[in-house]
C-alpha cells in the first residue's frame, strides 16, 4: 500500500466524521421546519391530546367530533389510539390516554382507576343513553311474536343452531372486549344456547343485515345508540328486568343489562392541566340523534373528520356553547 | 364410521409417520396405538359426555380467581411497593427513553406534528446508508425504494413508528441477548439452565404476557418494547451460543497453546469465528421483533399494527392489505439487509468482494457525507420533512383492493360458505366431539398409552404430567377443543406439505416458483392475512384453522421439499431405470426415504399451528385461544386468560415431545419393516431400498 493511500484511508473517515458532526450540529442548532411549523400550528396552551379509540362507530362519531373541535377551534394536536375498552383505562396511569369519550358503565374500572388509584376522573355524561341487549331481526319478531320473551327462547334453540354453536342455539356476540354478560346469562337463565363471538361490530352488523335480507334466523347482542337500527329496526328480546345490584357478580348475572348513562372519562393529569381540551371534554354533550347522524355519515363512506366537520358546521351554536 | 376414520388420522398424526398404514405385520407399537384408539372409541361411545370437565366460558375456578388478584395487587402496590419504585418503574422509564429517542428521530418528534426529527428524506437516506454500510449497494437501493414506497402508500409515519419500535427492541435484545448467548456458549451449566427458559419463552403465546406486561409497565411503547424483547431474544441467544460451541475443538486448542487468556480467546477467536452465526441470530431476532411490534398495537404501540387492528375491526380489507403490504416489504428489507450483513461477516468475505476494502471505506464515508447533507435538507425544507401529500397513492390501493375483495365476497360467498359449512359439520365438529365428549380419564389414559408406545415410560410420565397440569388449571375442556382444531389444521398442513414438498423436491423450477411465496407466507404477520379470510369465511373456527394452516404450511413444505431434494440422485435414477412409474418413485422411494423430514415437518407443523391458536381466536376460534384473548380484554377473565396461556404451553410441550419421539424411533428400520417391503408384489424398487439400509 502506498503512503498516499494510507493517508487517504486514515483521513477520509475522520474527515467524513468531522463533516458529519459539524453538519449535524448545524442542523440541530439551526431552526428546523419541524419546530418552526410546530410553533405556528399548535396553540401553546393546549398541546397534545391522546384520545382512545374504542371499536364501534358510535364511539368513532363522538371521538371524531371531539377531535375536530379540539383541533380546529382550540388548536390542539390530537393523537387517536385504537385500543379496546379496558386497555384504554390502563393508559390513564401512563399518560398514554387522556380521554375516553364514550364509557359504558365499567363499575369495576371506575373503582380501580377513579376511586383507588385516582388517575382518572369522570368528565360527566355525553348526553347519550345506552342500551345493551339481545336482538332479533324484524322478520323474526313478526313471524314468531313470542320470541321477544326470553322465557320462550328455548323453543327456538334448534331454529337458531349453527355449525358453530354445537347443536345449541346461537347467541351472536361482538368483540370479546365489549361489555357483555351473555355467557353468564345463558347459563344462569338455563338457556339451551351457546355464545359465539363474531369478533367485531362490523361483523355483527353484517350478520344482522344478511339475516334480515335472506330471512335467516339470528339472535344477537346489540346496542343503542346505533346508526344501524335506523336501517334495520332490530327488535329487542326482553330478558328478566334489571334491578340494582342484580349484575354485581359477573358469574351470577341473570338479569337484563342496565340503562347506561354514557359518560366521558379523562385522566387526572389532563383534567388538572387546565388544558382547554380538558374543558371541552367536560362540556361535550349531544343527543343519540346527533351521534347517529355522524355515525351514519361515517358508515356511508365519509371520513370521520369530514363527517365531524359537517356536523360541527351545522351545529355551530352548540359547539360554541361547549367552548364557553 | 366417520369417527373411526378420523381416529386413524389422529393416530397417524400423533405417530408422525403417515406411512404406518401401509405396513403389513404390525409392530408392538402399532398394536399399542391401535389399542389406544380402540379404548378411545369405546370410551367415546359408551361414556359419551361423562366427566368431560367442561367449564362454561363465563365460569372461573378458584385458581383463576386467585390469579385475578394479581391485577388488584399490582393496582394497589404500584405507587409504594419498592419493587415498583426501584426496579420496574425505572426500567420502564429507561426503555421508554430509548424508545422515544428512536421515535423522535425516525417517526414523529414530540412537537405533535407527526414529523420525524430528521424528516422523511433524512430517514430514507440514513437507513439506506446503514444498509450500505453493513450490507451492500443492492440492499441499500432496496431500502431506499421501499421506504419511499411507504410514503407513496401514505403510511410513512406509521411505518417509521413500527421501524423505530422494532429498532429499539432489537437494540435492547442484542445488548442482553449476545452476552447471554456468549455465556451459554462457553459455559455448559449456563446453557443447561437457559435452554428450558428459552423453550418456555418461545412456546408461550405472545398474548399471554401482553396482558400482565401491560398491567405492570402500563400500556404504551415501553411495554411493547419489553414484550418484543421477550419474544425476540431466544433466537439470538440460541444462535450465539451455537456459533461459539460450533468452533472446532482443535482451533480452540491451537489458540490455547499460544497461551491466550479467557477474554483474549473470546475476543480474538470465539466471537470472530462465530460472527456469521451471530449475525444470523440477529436476522431472526429482527424478523421476530417486527412481527411482535405489529401485535403490540393491542397495547397501544403506535405504527402499522394499529392500522391493521382498526381494519380488522371494521372488516376493511383494502386498508388492511395496504398496511399489510408495508409490513411485508419492511420484513423483506430487514431480511435482505441482515442477510447481506451476515454474508459480509463471513470470514474472508472481503477478499471475495470486487471492491477493495479501501475503496469501500472511501465510498461509505462519501455516502455518509451525502446522507448528512440530506438530513440537513430535511430539517430545513418542508417537502423533505413531511412526505408530499400529492404523491399519495394509498387511497387508490385501498379502493382497488376493497373493490376486488367486495367482488370476491359477493360472487364467492355461496361457495365459501358452503365449503366452510361442509368442512365444519362433516369434519371438524365430529372430530372435536371425539375430544370434548370423551371422559377425561379415558382420554388421558389413551394419550399416556400412545406416549408409552412412542417413547416409553419417560414420555408417558411427561405427558401425564402435562395433562395433569392442564386439569389443575381448570381448562381441560377448552384444551381439548384447541387440541382437536390443532390436529385438524396439522393434518391439512401435512397434506399440503407432502403435495407441494414433493413437487418442489422433484422439480427445481417449481421450487424457484414456490419459494418466494412461502417466504412471504412466513414473514407476513398473521394479523394481516386474517382480514381477507375474515371477509370470505366470517369469524368461525374454520377461519382460524385456515389462519393456522397458512402460517404452518410453508415450514412443512420447505422441510419436506428439502428432504425429498436431499435424497441421492442415483437412488432415484436407479428406480426410474428399473421401470418404476413416477407415482411409484414417489410413494416407494422418495417419501419413505424422506421419512425423517416428514416427521420433522409434522413436529414443526404442530408447533407452528399451536403458535397461531391465540391469533386464531381473534377470528372465531374457541378453546384456550379464546380464553387468552378474553382474559386480555376483560379484567374479570384476566386470571383465566393467564391460566389458558400456561395450558397452551403444556399442550405444546406434550405435542412436541410426542412427535419428536415418533420421529426418533422410526418403525421402518426394524427388520419386520424390511421384509414387508421386499415381500410386496410390486417391489421393483426394493433393491434400491436395500441398498440404502445402513
Amino acid at each position: 500500500m502506498t503512503k498516499a493511500g494510507l493517508i487517504l484511508k486514515r483521513t477520509i473517515p475522520t474527515l467524513a466524521g468531522a463533516v458529519a458532526g459539524a453538519l449535524l450540529l448545524a442542523g440541530c442548532g439551526g431552526a428546523s421546519v419541524n419546530q418552526a411549523a410546530a410553533a405556528g400550528a399548535s396553540n401553546a396552551s393546549c398541546g397534545t391530546v391522546n384520545v382512545a379509540m374504542n371499536a364501534w362507530v358510535g364511539y368513532t362519531a363522538n371521538a371524531a367530533v371531539y377531535s375536530y373541535v379540539a383541533k380546529e377551534k382550540l388548536g390542539c394536536s390530537v393523537v387517536q389510539k385504537d385500543l379496546s375498552e379496558q386497555i384504554s383505562w390502563q393508559g390513564f396511569g401512563s399518560g398514554e390516554v387522556d380521554v375516553i369519550i364514550e364509557n359504558w358503565g365499567h363499575e369495576d374500572l371506575v373503582k380501580q382507576y377513579i376511586t383507588d388509584q385516582a388517575v382518572a376522573v369522570d368528565a360527566g355524561p355525553t348526553g347519550n343513553e345506552g342500551h345493551i341487549g339481545w336482538y332479533v331481526p324484524p322478520w323474526m319478531a313478526e313471524k314468531y311474536p313470542d320470541i321477544t320473551d326470553s322465557k320462550n327462547l328455548n323453543k327456538y334453540a334448534s331454529l337458531l343452531a349453527t355449525s358453530e354453536s354445537g347443536g345449541k342455539g346461537q347467541v351472536l356476540d361482538g368483540d370479546p372486549a365489549f361489555v357483555t354478560n351473555d355467557e353468564a346469562l345463558v347459563k344462569n337463565l338455563g338457556l339451551d344456547y351457546k355464545v359465539v363471538f363474531s369478533g367485531s361490530e362490523a361483523a355483527l352488523i353484517q350478520s344482522f343485515r344478511s339475516a334480515e335480507k335472506n330471512k335467516t334466523p339470528l339472535l344477537g347482542y346489540f346496542y343503542e345508540p346505533q346508526w344501524f337500527l335506523s336501517e334495520v329496526p332490530l327488535v329487542k328480546v326482553n330478558l328478566p328486568k334489571w334491578t340494582p345490584g342484580c349484575d354485581s357478580d359477573p358469574e351470577k348475572v341473570a338479569c337484563d343489562y342496565p340503562d347506561y348513562k354514557l359518560n366521558k372519562i379523562i385522566s387526572k393529569k389532563f383534567a388538572d392541566s387546565g388544558s382547554p381540551a380538558a374543558k371541552l371534554a367536560k362540556a361535550f354533550t349531544w343527543t343519540n340523534d346527533d351521534q347517529d347522524a355522524v355515525a351514519t355519515d361515517i358508515q356511508n363512506g365519509m371520513k370521520p373528520e369530514e363527517a365531524a366537520k359537517k356536523w360541527v358546521d351545522t351545529h355551530s351554536q352548540q359547539v360554541q356553547a361547549w367552548l364557553q | 364410521m366417520t369417527s373411526t376414520l378420523l381416529r386413524e388420522r389422529a393416530a397417524v398424526q400423533t405417530g408422525g409417520d403417515p406411512l404406518r398404514a401401509a405396513r403389513r405385520r404390525p409392530s408392538r407399537r402399532t398394536i399399542m396405538l391401535g389399542g389406544a384408539a380402540a379404548v378411545w372409541l369405546l370410551g367415546f361411545v359408551f361414556l359419551h359426555g361423562f366427566g368431560t370437565l367442561a367449564l362454561p366460558s363465563s365460569e372461573l375456578t378458584d385458581l383463576h380467581r386467585s390469579l385475578n388478584q394479581f391485577n388488584a395487587w399490582v393496582a394497589s402496590n404500584r405507587s409504594d411497593n419498592p419493587i415498583f419504585l426501584y426496579v420496574l418503574s425505572p426500567l420502564r422509564a429507561a426503555v421508554d427513553a430509548v424508545a422515544s429517542l428512536f421515535i423522535t428521530v425516525f417517526a414523529a418528534s414530540s412537537t405533535g406534528l407527526r414529523l420525524p426529527e430528521i424528516g422523511w428524506l433524512g430517514t430514507v437516506a440514513l437507513l439506506s446508508w446503514t444498509a450500505y454500510a453493513v450490507g451492500n449497494a443492492r440492499v441499500a437501493l432496496l431500502t431506499a425504494a421501499v421506504f419511499t414506497f411507504f410514503g407513496l402508500q401514505g403510511l410513512f409515519v406509521e411505518a417509521s413508528y413500527t421501524f423505530a419500535l422494532m429498532a429499539t427492541a432489537v437494540l435492547l435484545t442484542l445488548l442482553i441477548g449476545i452476552p447471554m448467548g456468549v455465556l451459554a456458549g462457553i459455559n455448559a451449566h449456563v446453557a443447561k439452565a437457559v435452554t428450558p427458559v428459552l423453550d418456555f419463552m418461545q412456546t408461550l403465546p405472545t398474548f399471554v404476557y401482553l396482558a400482565p406486561l401491560a398491567l405492570i409497565f402500563l400500556i404504551g411503547p415501553a411495554s411493547a418494547v419489553i414484550a418484543t424483547l421477550i419474544y425476540a431474544a431466544p433466537p439470538v441467544i440460541r444462535l450465539t451460543a451455537h456459533g461459539i460451541r460450533g468452533i472446532p475443538e482443535n482451533t480452540r486448542e491451537a489458540s490455547d497453546s499460544l497461551g491466550t487468556t479467557g477474554l483474549q480467546r473470546l475476543f480474538t477467536l470465539q466471537l470472530p469465528m462465530a460472527r456469521r452465526t451471530i449475525v444470523m441470530g440477529i436476522n431472526q431476532t429482527t424478523m421476530a421483533a417486527l412481527s411482535m411490534v405489529t401485535i403490540a398495537a393491542l397495547i397501544a404501540a403506535p405504527g402499522l399494527g394499529q392500522t391493521v387492528v382498526r381494519a380488522l375491526q371494521s372488516l376493511d380489507v383494502g386498508t388492511a392489505v395496504n398496511a399489510g403490504l408495508s409490513i411485508v416489504l419492511m420484513a423483506i428489507v430487514l431480511d435482505r439487509v441482515t442477510t447481506a450483513a451476515s454474508r459480509r461477516a463471513e470470514p474472508g468475505a472481503h477478499r471475495r468482494s470486487k471492491t477493495s476494502r479501501r475503496t469501500r471505506l472511501v465510498l461509505v464515508s462519501a455516502t455518509l457525507v451525502l446522507t448528512v447533507a440530506l438530513i440537513h435538507v430535511s430539517r430545513t425544507m418542508l417537502w423533505a420533512a413531511a412526505f408530499p401529500k400529492e404523491l399519495n397513492i394509498g387511497p387508490d390501493i385501498v379502493r382497488g383492493v376493497a373493490g376486488a375483495s367486495e367482488w370476491l365476497q359477493t360472487h364467492l360467498f355461496l361457495v365459501t360458505v358452503s365449503f366452510r359449512e361442509t368442512m365444519t359439520t362433516g369434519f371438524l365438529n365430529p372430530f372435536q366431539l371425539l375430544f370434548t365428549e370423551t371422559p377425561l380419564v379415558v382420554l388421558a389414559a389413551v394419550i399416556a398409552l400412545a406416549a408409552y408406545a412412542l417413547g416409553g415410560w419417560k414420555l408417558a410420565a411427561l405427558t401425564t404430567f402435562c395433562l395433569a397440569v392442564i386439569v389443575y388449571l381448570g381448562l381441560w375442556g377448552d384444551a381439548m377443543v384447541t387440541l382437536a382444531s390443532t390436529l385438524v389444521a396439522t393434518a391439512i398442513v401435512m397434506v399440503l406439505g407432502v403435495v407441494f414438498g414433493v413437487a418442489m423436491g422433484r422439480s427445481s423450477r417449481m421450487d424457484q416458483f414456490m419459494r418466494p411465496l412461502l417466504d412471504a407466507g412466513q414473514t407476513m404477520p398473521a394479523f394481516v392475512y386474517l382480514v381477507p379470510f375474515l371477509g370470505l369465511f366470517g369469524a368461525t373456527r374454520f377461519t382460524a384453522i385456515v389462519a393456522g394452516i397458512i402460517y404452518a404450511a410453508p415450514v412443512a413444505i420447505k422441510i419436506i421439499a428439502d428432504g425429498i431434494a436431499g435424497i441421492s440422485l442415483t437412488v432415484v435414477e436407479a428406480a426410474v431405470a428399473s421401470g418404476s412409474t413416477p407415482w411409484q418413485v414417489i410413494t416407494k422411494v422418495q417419501l419413505p426415504m424422506a421419512r425423517k423430514s416428514l416427521a420433522l415437518a409434522a413436529n414443526q407443523g404442530l408447533i407452528y399451528v399451536l403458535a397461531m391458536v391465540v391469533v386464531g381466536a381473534l377470528v372465531g376460534a374457541g378453546g384456550l385461544g379464546y380464553d387468552v384473548v378474553a382474559g386480555f380484554v376483560q379484567s374479570s377473565l384476566f386470571g383465566k386468560g393467564l391460566a389458558a396461556g400456561l395450558a397452551i404451553v403444556f399442550l405444546g410441550i406434550l405435542l412436541d415431545r410426542m412427535t419428536q419421539a415418533a420421529a426418533a424411533t422410526p418403525a421402518r428400520k426394524t427388520p419386520t419393516a424390511k421384509t414387508t417391503r421386499t415381500s410386496r408384489p410390486d417391489s421393483a424398487t426394493s433393491p434400491n431400498n436395500k441398498e440404502l439400509q445402513p
